[in-house]
């Protein structure tokens, strides 16, 4: 029989408890590298920021950083900004988009034999101060349509309203909240084709198959005027004029397949501009926040009008094939225009203000004002443009397999995503066009993709009945969404982060939160 | 690796002759030459069966000339499509079957009914005389021993390697082993050549399913990776079941049909 060993006296155990508490203490001091580097901040245009200042490596992580910057900066404590930093390696071009949870490891992967004691530059943007939560479930499951859903959009205002247009020829008007159908459009002849919010959102437009462009109030359901007619082929996109532009009546412009744009004034009702030039179908329009109209056609050209004019003013041709989408780094602003997570101001020239204050900040490189462009193309490339500085690219984007169907620029203005029918998004730098990363997960062409409002996620929606929404912090697949019986057609994420809507070929809306 | 490509082996081993690529040239030259005269001098079953062949030859050419002509005319279709589709879609003119088959069986999955209903409920039974016929093998007389050949077509696997001929109990042909069905899909109306992947379930004999039989009824699995169906969770779908509805002892061919 083996010997039982008595348990530890009570004295005993004190002393292990002490001895090992002691241990824990030791390896606490030591944890982390000893040393420290120099940190030199730039801002997004390689402003420096704060002096060079000695960081210890040991508590140089991204979140620490952020504070120093913001302490640096001497802001108070209620407006620090929360900031990501890429980090450029010393001598090198070499810009590492993520920030490491090791950086010693990181500068000596890359050949800095010595990390202590050198000079780091590390550029900040700066992230929006609140955060979107990723949607993660169905909330809403909304039947109504009779068709396929080819278009659906979040008002500005808020998320409660989603407009949808359908192939069973009408509109309809979600309540999000409760997740029923509130008002059904009906008033087109043939399939809606794109439906657009006005930037105040108390107007909504429809473009259809039929040829003409339907008004509507979303208070009531009931139609505004007559519905516009000229066009000669179907209605293909819808543009609004920028709330801060809008003078005594608000203007919005149609392209149609029958290759001209035609600029409405919304109030009487009359075609202001017919903007023909273009030799084929118009696929996108966009109108800027300067007074210029952006077009994108199918004759291989963007083109970009004076709205007030209505004339030419450059022709920028360098794609290859169509050109199926545009964006503009304003997307967003002109969209949201004063609605943000602020108060909506009460005088109209309050908001006008606001609006105008809210497009600038959203174009401003470098001091001044400058919208750029982005188009999309069926030659596998994208263009970026920045018209203000001249009718030369600034950068090709190619990296695509095939076809590129849509684009979009994050609401901060520092990336572009774009879906094709190579089943991938590609995540592009939007200053300089530069590559970052793949998103790969679809196993069908992607439809169409939409930032949250804070540029932290992205949700795109595809061929293969799928939604997924990515980080961009980590370009990793955040979320996947099943639930679509078939192909989904339209997705947007609400203004305000709270609800994702899809909607495709299985005739049901989709609503998805946190 | 099936056993019958020992050439591809070799040549995996040791590469092809160095006059490889002349010798198959000189050949393919010669060809015309070759056939002209065998038409002209062979006589008797050879010239019939010579000539059966080249029928089917030519009735294949033309079609494919055909179809190639078909191919080389543009057709001016201005025509709307017929179901909605969103701007970007609009003037594409992708093929859009292998969609409309995905939700049709969608469509058709929503009857929960529909998923145990085959079109064939009833087969004729087979009896084992039919099914097999007996070889004798084995020389001395202490090894003799009879194995069963099986009569019907067969589905045999890639990877299938014959086991030891003293153990081995059945025989497949090879002459009767079929690779590919030509499977149907009853609402879209259209017919492709598909892989088999499996014998699913043969309803005679749970036997037979393990010999991979082909008999009218038995539900087979085809690739039809082809077709790009996704699931409602994005993936791809690969595999699907389709049920034989012709006796391919009688018409050499696998005729099936795809199951909802």
């Amino acid at each position: 029989m083996a010997t039982v060993v008595p348990p530890p006296s009570k004295r005993q155990k004190r002393a292990e408890l002490e001895r090992s508490q002691l241990q824990q203490d030791v390896t606490l001091a030591n944890e982390g590298p000893a040393g420290s580097f120099k940190a030199h901040f730039i801002d997004g245009d390689g402003k420096q920021m704060a002096d060079v200042i000695e960081v210890p490596l040991k508590d140089a992580s991204e979140k620490n950083l952020s504070l120093l910057l913001n302490t640096l900066m001497a802001r108070d404590k209620e407006d620090f900004l929360p900031y990501r930093f890429r980090i450029h390696i010393p001598d090198s071009e070499i810009i590492v988009d993520e920030y490491p949870t090791d950086l010693v490891k990181l500068l000596r992967d890359h050949g800095i034999d010595n990390p202590f004691e050198t000079t780091v530059t590390l550029s900040a943007e700066p992230q929006a101060v609140f955060k979107v939560q990723a949607v993660t479930r169905m909330s809403h499951k909304i039947p109504g349509h009779g068709e396929a859903i080819l278009a659906a959009q979040f008002s500005p205002a808020n998320s409660s309203r989603l407009a949808t247009g359908s192939g069973d020829k009408t509109a309809r008007i979600m309540d999000t909240d409760t997740g029923t159908p509130r008002f059904t459009l009906s008033g087109h002849t043939h399939w809606v084709l794109c439906v657009a919010w006005s930037p105040d959102g108390k107007r909504l437009a429809t473009g259809s198959m039929d040829k003409t462009v339907r008004l509507w109030d979303p208070e009531t359901g009931k139609p505004i005027g007559q519905p516009l007619t000229g066009h000669a082929k179907w209605v293909t996109n819808i543009a609004w004029e920028p709330y801060h532009l809008w003078k005594e009546a608000p203007r919005l412009a149609s392209a149609s397949k029958d290759g001209t744009v035609r600029v409405w004034n919304v109030v009487t009702g009359r075609s202001e501009h017919v903007l023909s030039g273009h030799k084929s179908s118009v696929s996108c329009v966009k109108w800027g926040g300067t007074g210029m109209i952006y077009t994108g056609s199918h004759d291989k050209a963007v083109r970009i009008w004076d709205a007030d004019k209505g004339v030419l003013l450059h022709t920028l041709s360098a794609h290859a094939h169509w050109v199926n989408h545009l964006a503009l780094s304003s997307d967003f602003a002109l969209r949201t225009a004063y609605f943000d997570h602020e108060p909506v101001p009460d005088s109209e020239e309050g908001k006008r203000a606001k609006a105008k204050a809210r497009f600038e900040k959203a174009v401003r490189v470098q001091g001044k004002v400058a919208e750029r462009v982005v188009s999309a193309s069926d030659d596998f490339t994208m263009y970026l443009w920045d018209p203000s500085s001249g009718t030369k690219p600034v950068a090709r984007l190619h990296g695509h397999q095939k076809q590129v169907n849509h684009v979009t620029f994050s609401p901060d203005g520092l990336l572009i995503a774009s879906a094709g029918w190579d089943n991938h998004t590609k995540i592009w730098s939007a200053k300089d066009g530069r590559f970052i990363n793949t998103l790969r997960g679809h196993v069908a062409p992607v439809y169409q993709c939409a930032f949250s409002a804070d540029s932290r996620l992205l949700v795109t929606g595809s061929k293969d009945t799928t939604l997924k929404v990515w980080s961009m912090a980590t370009c990793k697949l955040a979320v996947d969404l099943p639930g679509h019986q078939d192909e989904v057609y339209a997705v947007d994420w609400s203004p305000d982060g709270t609800k994702v809507g899809s909607a495709g070929k299985d005739k049901a809306v989709r609503l998805w939160c946190n | 690796m099936p056993q019958n490509e020992y050439i591809e082996r070799w040549q995996k081993l040791h590469g092809k002759r160095l006059d490889h690529d002349e010798r198959l040239r000189k050949r393919e030259a010669r060809e015309g030459h070759k056939r002209s005269e065998q038409s002209q001098n062979l006589r008797g079953l050879r010239a019939k069966l010579m000539h059966e062949k080249r029928r089917v030859e030519k009735i294949q050419m033309k079609k494919r000339i055909k179809a190639h002509e078909e191919r080389n005319v543009k057709a001016a279709d201005n025509s709307d499509p017929s179901t909605p589709l969103p701007p970007y879609l609009l003037d594409r003119n992708d093929p859009q079957n292998a969609k409309a088959l995905a939700s049709s069986i969608k469509d058709k999955r929503n009857e929960k009914a529909a998923r145990f209903s085959v079109p064939l409920p009833k087969v004729r039974g087979i009896s084992e005389e039919e099914m097999f016929s007996v070889v004798k093998t084995g020389k001395k007389t202490h090894k003799k021993a009879w194995k069963r050949v099986i009569t019907k077509p067969t589905f045999v696997g890639n990877d299938f390697t014959r086991s030891n001929p003293k153990v081995e109990r059945f025989i497949r042909p090879m002459g009767l082993r079929q690779k590919t069905a030509h499977v149907s899909h009853p609402t879209l109306g259209v017919t492709l050549k598909l892989p088999i992947l499996g014998v699913k379930k043969n309803p005679q004999d749970p036997m037979y399913t393990r010999l991979g039989v082909l008999t009218k009824g038995t539900v087979i699995e085809v690739n039809v990776s082809e077709l790009g169906m996704t699931t409602a969770g994005g993936k791809v779908v690969w595999g699907r079941y389709a049920q034989i509805t012709n006796n391919p002892e009688n018409d050499g061919t696998v005729n099936a049909l795809l199951l909802a």
